[in-house]
């Protein structure tokens, strides 16, 4: 891709940009939120069809002019919110649009087939003619790439692929993108994780406001340089956090269990008692589905009191049976899916701004316009959103002030405690360091947080101690001091480790 | 974009015609222009004309007022059609056999359509059954209670006396009231109960947190409940708000034909969602307003009044007035990039 200029309108996404995928190698194409990387991508994968510029497959100029040219010439793309249909079998979705027919007739047999080789080839062992759905969504993704292959993929774009994959899955996909590399598949991977890009990275490009930057073999590359090409300026230290300073007890939890489903299902969160003091950040560890979203629910009284166990907020017994108990209490929770959970993205940045905290700013149920507004000014203000006016939508924002808004939202219920389920997923390096700033700057004022974080540097860095999770218990506590990657990484995966200070337990 | 460039706003007008809104008035005004052309005797020049237009699209308008709440929650009520029969030969029977006062009548109907209106909200929002399955289940119920009440037959000013013979009594003076004209014979008083019910539609969803609250619904229900927001209870509300507006175009129903029909309102609650549709309200939910249903609801008046004065035969009337709703809401879709 040489020279590539799109523009939206008035708006130049992307300026004169160039890229290049060679046979075997891993590219990251890198750069904050709006960056232009979702643009390039889609351009080469044949959605943006205006732009100036020249694509060049193997030496000889094409232009796709829709995706299933693109799938053509040999580009697949991997999309962060996978394309394929739940309902339908994994046969079904590896020839969806490709389907083999006989007279007519879809030949059912030869597509069970030919997509049980290509899955065969992945290393994995599935019955094909299984719904999607049943399926952990890590092995929804490699049936995606299954796609990608039966479908003679040359290059095979992968954004954030990672987001939703715990660790030992992460490890089985970077196995993987070994192996495509060997086949000589030009792999061109988007991440926002630095250690991600640090280990699969045979070269990397970085775009900055529709600008290319600069293209460079990934050992050349040092983090700090990294990090100063994408932001364009030195951002000093990555995580902030003073030296903490708690305060009195604000939550303690004993024997709490939590059971989405009714006292008669399993449990999510079995026993678990931990506790946190005003000011202080209670980091939870744990692979995917270990049940910290659950604990957070539970404790949000997000299922409707289907939980067990003693909760105590500065002392005072609680047992919230909906959310609306719990925003009352000084309780807020930051769900992990800003899109799904998160935000009304159809309502302006005001409406959800004020949604949590909407009672107390009207008077007996008459809204208050003036009022509302002047809120949502001021917290906004205070996160340093970037967006053109209170009234856009938050659905057109980037992901960093997407995740903005929903903060605002919790600090206009002046919370008490936060419970924060991965506050930075999915937002550029720079947006995630204010976050960091501004978890220091709550707890600086008194705020208690529990942190639930993916990312191993993250927990490690902004915890002040840290409680793990294996299957719904708590298999270990650390004191900051304490906690290694490798010692929560094995706590992650059963090994139980109760460090004596660190006031976390699990009998 | 956290630092990429914005989007330049457009000019007020290009934003305008951009917005809802301004695609619902221009479709309105095409409708307009269209009447003023083919304009057969002058017909749309005299005041009368539109009197009557006001006046025959205010019955399915004051369904749209509630059908617009629903839908803005993410819901939709068929049952409205339904509740307005029963609500007409409940009022009929109450005001013309029964002989209470006005003041008496308007809020035992009103109870009537809170109460159907309440069934298809708890159904919906705690049963979780989906509001289509729901509503449809009200619209056969309320059907059923319809007749149940009349007895199969129209509740008319002609009461059967014990011995079988019949006597007439007079039209109600609720139902005279209804049916009269102000401002010197140049506005109907349905126009004006309708205009109300848009006031009070308007108040409830810009002014009153329940309002904010249904739009929060509509565009998502678990960011909603997550928030604090009263999910099951903002949603039922809806549904006996649509309940309630149901039984106001009932008693005007009834009012009108001088009589309480059990078949009346049949297929009422598609046009009234049609009106809400081509005002620009997504069926998604969570976008929308009152002001756009009204621009609707003028623009399916006015096109079926321009059709038949013009001498277009009901079955043309039908096919075109079809073919103009696909066309609205063509233009009404948003623009994805």
């Amino acid at each position: 891709m040489t020279g590539i200029t799109k523009r939206f309108g008035e708006v130049t996404v992307l300026r004169e940009v160039s890229f290049d995928v060679c046979p075997g190698e891993v590219h990251v194409l890198a750069g904050e939120n709006g960056a232009g990387k979702s643009t390039l991508i889609k351009i080469l994968a044949g959605i943006h069809t205006e732009f100036a510029g020249t694509l060049e497959f193997n030496g000889r100029p094409a232009r796709p002019r829709s995706p299933l040219e693109a799938n053509a010439l040999g580009v697949a793309v991997i999309h962060q919110e996978l394309s394929l249909i739940g309902l339908m079998s994994v046969a079904d979705n590896i020839f969806l649009g490709r389907t083999p027919v006989r007279a007519g007739l879809v030949c059912d047999a030869r597509q069970r087939e030919e997509a049980a080789h290509w899955v065969r080839q992945l290393g994995l062992d599935l019955d094909v003619r299984r719904p999607v759905e049943q399926f952990p969504i890590a092995v929804q993704q490699l049936i995606e790439i299954a796609k990608a292959l039966s479908q003679n993929a040359r290059v095979i774009v992968m954004d954030e692929p990672t987001s939703a994959l715990n660790a030992p899955d992460v490890e089985k996909l970077f196995a993987l993108i070994q192996s495509l590399k060997q086949r000589g598949c030009g792999i061109v991977y988007i991440s926002h994780k630095m250690e991600e890009i640090e280990r699969i990275a045979d070269r990397i490009t970085v775009l900055r406001d529709g600008r290319w930057i600069g293209t460079t073999p990934a050992k050349n590359l040092p983090r700090a340089k990294f990090i100063e090409w994408m932001v364009g300026r030195d951002l000093g230290e990555q995580f902030p956090r003073r030296a903490p300073n708690p305060g009195s007890e604000r939550l303690r939890v004993e024997n709490f269990s939590v059971f989405p489903g009714g006292s008669s299902a399993k449990a999510a969160i079995r026993n678990a008692s931990f506790s946190v003091r005003a000011g202080e950040i209670l980091g939870i560890g744990g692979l995917q589905g270990s049940g910290g979203s659950e604990l957070f629910f539970g404790l949000f009284g997000a299922y409707g009191g289907r939980t067990q166990g003693s909760v105590r907020l500065d002392g005072k017994e609680i047992h919230f049976t909906s959310p609306r108990q719990a925003i009352e209490s000084g309780v807020a929770m930051l769900t992990n899916d800003r899109k799904a959970t998160g935000l009304v993205l159809s309502l302006p940045i005001v409406a959800n701004a004020t949604l949590a905290a909407l009672r107390e700013l009207s008077s007996a149920g008459w809204r208050r316009p003036a009022r509302e507004r002047a809120a949502a000014e001021q917290t906004t203000q205070s996160l340093q959103l970037r967006a053109a006016s209170l009234d856009a939508e938050v659905g057109t924002l980037s992901g960093g002030n997407q995740q903005k808004v929903a903060i605002a939202k919790w600090l206009q219920t002046r919370p008490r405690l936060l419970l924060l389920d991965e506050p930075t997923r999915g937002i550029d390096v720079a947006a995630k360091r204010e976050i960091y700033q501004l978890m220091d700057r709550w707890t600086a004022e008194g705020i208690a947080i529990l942190l639930i974080s993916s990312e191993m540097p993250e927990l490690l860095s902004l915890s002040d101690r840290i409680a793990v999770l294996h299957r719904g218990r708590i298999t270990a506590g650390f004191t900051r001091a304490q906690a290694t990657p490798e010692a929560v990484l094995a706590a992650a995966m059963g090994q139980d480790h109760f460090a004596a200070n660190a006031e976390i337990s699990n009998p | 974009m956290s630092q990429g460039p914005q989007p330049q706003l457009p000019s007020g007008l290009k934003r305008f015609v951009a917005s809802p809104a301004g695609r619902a008035f221009i479709a309105l005004l095409l409708v307009l222009v269209v009447g003023v052309v083919f304009n057969a005797d002058q017909a749309f020049f005299k005041i009368g004309t539109h009197r009557d237009t006001l006046r025959q699209a205010s019955v399915y308008g004051i369904l749209a007022c509630g059908m617009t709440l629903v839908i803005i929650s993410g819901g939709i009520d068929l049952a409205v059609g339904s509740v307005l029969a029963l609500v007409a030969v409940c009022g009929a029977k109450m005001a013309i056999h029964w002989g209470w006062s006005g003041w008496l009548v308007i809020p035992a109907s009103l109870v009537v359509g809170a109460a159907a209106g309440g069934v298809s909200g708890v159904v919906t929002a705690r049963l979780r059954v989906q509001p289509f399955i729901a509503t449809l289940a009200m619209m056969v119920l309320a059907r059923g209670a319809a007749k149940y009440a009349s007895g199969g037959m129209k509740v008319s000013t002609a009461v059967q006396n014990a011995d079988g013979t019949y006597r007439y009594v007079d039209v109600p003076a609720l139902f005279r009231a209804i049916d009269t004209r102000i401002l010197g014979g140049n506005l109907s008083m349905v126009t004006v109960i309708f205009l109300f019910c848009v006031a009070i539609a308007w108040i409830a969803l810009s002014k009153h947190c329940w309002g904010r609250y249904l739009y929060a619904i509509g565009g998502n229900e678990e960011s909603s409940r997550l928030s604090g927001v009263p999910v099951l209870a903002a949603k039922t509300c809806a549904y006996v708000a649509s309940g309630m507006f149901a039984a106001v175009a009932g008693l005007c129903q009834a009012a009108q034909e001088q009589q309480g029909d059990p078949e009346a309102g049949a297929g009422y609650e598609l046009i009234a969602i049609a009106m809400v549709v081509i005002g620009g309200t997504s069926l998604m939910g969570g976008r929308g307003g009152i002001g756009l249903t009204l621009l609707g609801v003028l623009t399916i008046g006015y096109l079926d009044k321009i059709l038949s004065i013009n001498a277009v035969p009901e079955a043309g009337r039908l096919m075109l007035t079809g073919i103009i709703i696909v066309a609205a809401v063509l233009t009404q879709r948003r623009n994805r990039t």
